[in-house]
């Protein structure tokens, strides 16, 4: 049924955000650390499971994809309720702190990839 | 009345209506890209752009905080775009990422979270040095919001800033955000953002997850589950180092 889908995709995210606060109350941040990406990693490891009896039902997991497949009408949404007035009256100082830490976070993402791939053994020959 | 009885529907059912003005965002904004553009620019990339610009309009004309959905009849906006559903549909585009990938790219995506911080920190810091800050707690705090708009007044908050530098940290974070969102498909070419580790690596510089989330969107769904998987440590990341560690290397510069 579908609703075990939507249930599991559920429990995946509650329990990634409990665990996300905990992990914020260990280290003394008064913030949840990394709760979402708790949760999307134990949605993946039982979509992943090996053994076949545990594997979701094609139809447990349409319940999961529909959220997926309404992931950027969501995102829309977001758009639509970004404080953007608040922003591009925040004054010079905001705009350019904002835009210099984009700019230069974009400029690094080619070097950090060419870096991360140079450690790999390059592809055709056999790793060690 | 007609009119009144139609608001008042509005009113009553606002998660509905917004996925009919979505819904028809999000349709014309195809329509766009394909007659306009020829499809080169993605119709979600129009569809994120059209809404930031209602979200600019909602502000303008209510003068709140959340864009269009300040407007009454539009509040679902909010509810549909906020943190609930927005976690909950990137969680879900996590069914069907690849292990083996995220497995391949952790430790670069890890480093990335910490150089992130680090380096978005640092830009806000000199940025306002460069407009006559002097005290520690208040670049530092300027310096969070370049993270995200979270970091900001958590750190503020932490150290005792001033509420007009707290406001100004929000306000780095949410241009920082925007940008995001709006550059993203723009650059991805010339950035290599074409596959699962470069994407985990563009969340883990980049951190603000709303930026994150749409930028992608933008560029192609299916690299969402990588680059939020790094995003959403962000967050948690910067309130650790920029109340302690950078604050700390701050004062020492400073003096």
């Amino acid at each position: 049924m579908i609703i075990y889908g939507v249930a599991i995709l559920s429990l995946s995210m509650l329990a990634g955000l409990f665990i996300g606060d905990l992990l914020g109350i260990a280290i003394g941040v008064k913030a949840n650390v990394g709760g979402v990406g708790i949760a999307m990693l134990i949605l993946i490891l039982l979509d992943n499971n090996p053994r076949k009896k545990m594997q979701l039902a094609p139809i447990t997991t349409k319940g999961i994809t529909f959220w997926s497949a309404m992931y950027i009408p969501i995102v829309v949404a977001m758009a639509a309720k970004q404080n953007v007035y608040g922003a591009l009256t925040g004054g010079p100082l905001a705009l350019l702190a904002g835009t210099l830490a984009v700019a230069c976070s974009f400029a690094l993402i080619p070097l950090m990839t060419k870096l991360s791939e140079e450690k790999r053994p390059p592809k055709g020959e056999e790793p060690e | 009345m007609i009119l009144d009885t139609l608001v008042d529907i509005a009113q009553k059912n606002s998660l509905i209506v917004a996925f009919v003005v979505v819904g028809i965002v999000v349709w014309f904004s195809y329509f766009l890209s394909r007659v306009l553009t020829q499809g080169r620019l993605h119709g979600s990339a129009i569809a994120i752009a059209i809404g930031l610009v209602l979200a600019w309009t909602g502000g303008a004309v209510k003068g709140g905080t959340s864009g269009l959905a300040d407007i009454e009849w539009l509040a679902g906006i909010g509810i549909m775009g906020g943190a609930m559903f927005r976690d909950f549909a990137i969680i879900a585009t996590a069914f069907g990422a690849r292990l083996d990938d995220l497995k391949s790219s952790g430790l670069v995506g890890t480093a990335s979270i910490f150089i992130g911080v680090v380096l978005s920190f640092a830009v806000g810091a000199i940025v306002a040095v460069g407009f006559g800050y002097k005290d520690p707690v208040s670049i530092s705090t300027i310096g969070a919001g370049a993270a995200t708009y979270i970091v900001g007044p958590v750190t503020g908050t932490a150290l005792g800033a001033s509420s007009e530098v707290i406001a100004l940290s929000v306000g780095a974070g949410l241009v920082k955000s925007i940008l995001v969102m709006i550059g993203t498909p723009l650059v991805a070419k010339s950035i290599g953002l074409d596959n699962s580790r470069s994407a985990m690596i563009y969340g883990g510089l980049m951190g603000t997850t709303s930026g994150v989330a749409a930028g992608l969107a933008a560029t192609d769904p299916k690299l969402v589950p990588y680059g939020a998987m790094t995003a959403t440590f962000y967050t948690g990341v910067g309130c650790l180092l920029a109340p302690s560690v950078l604050f700390l290397l701050v004062r020492t510069l400073a003096v």
